[in-house]
């Protein structure tokens, strides 16, 4: 019988895999936008800046940087189902993962964003669940919230165009 | 309220938009429920890193921003608003290195919803990269003479 791969080997592949699919886009990082792992799942994090404010009355999160975040975390959901496929699958090792082995993007085709109540001066954090993915297209449903997680400021629901594979 | 007044009062909260102000929007046309606001090409925000194209989230910020100022330019709604709904059709890439540019119009009030449709465009304005629906909140806390009486 084949012995389990040793626990820091998987860790250390999954996180320059995640790490590696987050880095390369600017925006994600203009935003501050991180993304905490557990096992396969993943929760966007947006730290609160002063330059994320939409209305300095109040203040509130931009409704702009509320769909961008939950955009990002749909978009990085996606990226990370074809990621996990193709590392877990035994196709690649950490040393492997460059811009070139790298799964393309998912492009948005639709995106509805839901508010449901002000994004607070505080962190946000958002999960994404993937409803359903084809070889073509895939719909998405995102959560994002602040203190707590049954209270939900804002919801969206998107559809991709799936990226053609990188071999033809 | 006048309407230079509203006009005056609109422009100098839009300017002031944090955010706004991060992606270095800027509002080209004011008219009574209808705004442009423009966002130039920056790297920084771009989405997809194997083609330049900027990301979806920045073009939805400009969308959602020109919306707002379209609801507050609008002589029956209150000059402050939140979103309440927006969704975005995106028809095609924007082309890296062009500004894109949002016009926004707000074609209906209620007394406590607005509603506004966008499009925007970068050097090939016959050519939409997106277009974008959405309802704001328009609650002014008082029945205008124009809204007395309609639904909603």
């Amino acid at each position: 019988m084949k012995r389990p791969e040793p626990v820091q080997v998987v860790k250390e592949r999954r996180d320059s895999a995640l790490a590696a699919l987050v880095e390369r886009v600017p925006y994600i990082g203009f935003l501050g936008v991180h993304f905490d792992r557990r096992g396969d799942e993943l929760t966007a994090v947006l730290p609160f800046s002063d330059t994320l404010v939409g209305n300095p009355a109040l203040p509130a999160i931009h409704g702009g940087v509320t769909a961008s975040f939950l955009e990002i975390t749909s978009i990085i959901e996606l990226g990370w189902m074809l990621m996990w496929e193709e590392i877990e699958g035994g196709g690649l090792s950490a040393a492997d993962i460059s811009a070139e082995t790298m799964p393309r993007l998912p492009k948005t085709i639709d995106f509805t964003v839901d508010y449901l109540r002000s994004g607070l001066p505080r962190d946000a954090y958002a999960r994404a669940r993937v409803n359903r993915s084809g070889r073509r297209y895939a719909s998405v449903h995102v959560e994002a919230w602040q203190d707590n997680r049954s209270r939900m400021f804002a919801q969206a629901t998107g559809h991709f165009l799936m990226p053609p594979p990188r071999d033809g | 309220m006048d309407r230079k007044q509203r006009a005056e009062l609109v422009r100098h909260f839009t300017n002031a938009i944090p955010y706004s102000r991060a992606l270095d929007m800027r509002l080209d046309e004011l008219g009574d429920g209808d705004a442009v606001i423009s966002m130039p090409y920056d790297s920084r925000f771009v989405g997809d890193p194997d083609t330049g194209v900027i990301h979806g989230g920045a073009v939805s910020a400009l969308m959602d921003t020109t919306g707002g100022a379209a609801v507050m330019s609008h002589p029956d709604a209150p000059v402050v608003t939140a979103t309440l709904d927006l969704r975005i059709d995106y028809m095609r890439a924007a082309v890296p290195g062009q500004r894109i540019v949002c016009r926004a119009e707000c074609y209906h009030v209620t007394r406590s919803v607005a509603f506004i449709r966008a499009v925007a465009h970068d050097d090939d304005s016959e050519n939409p990269i997106a277009t974008a629906n959405g309802a704001f909140t328009a609650d002014s806390g008082k029945i205008t003479k124009r809204s007395a009486g309609a639904p909603a």
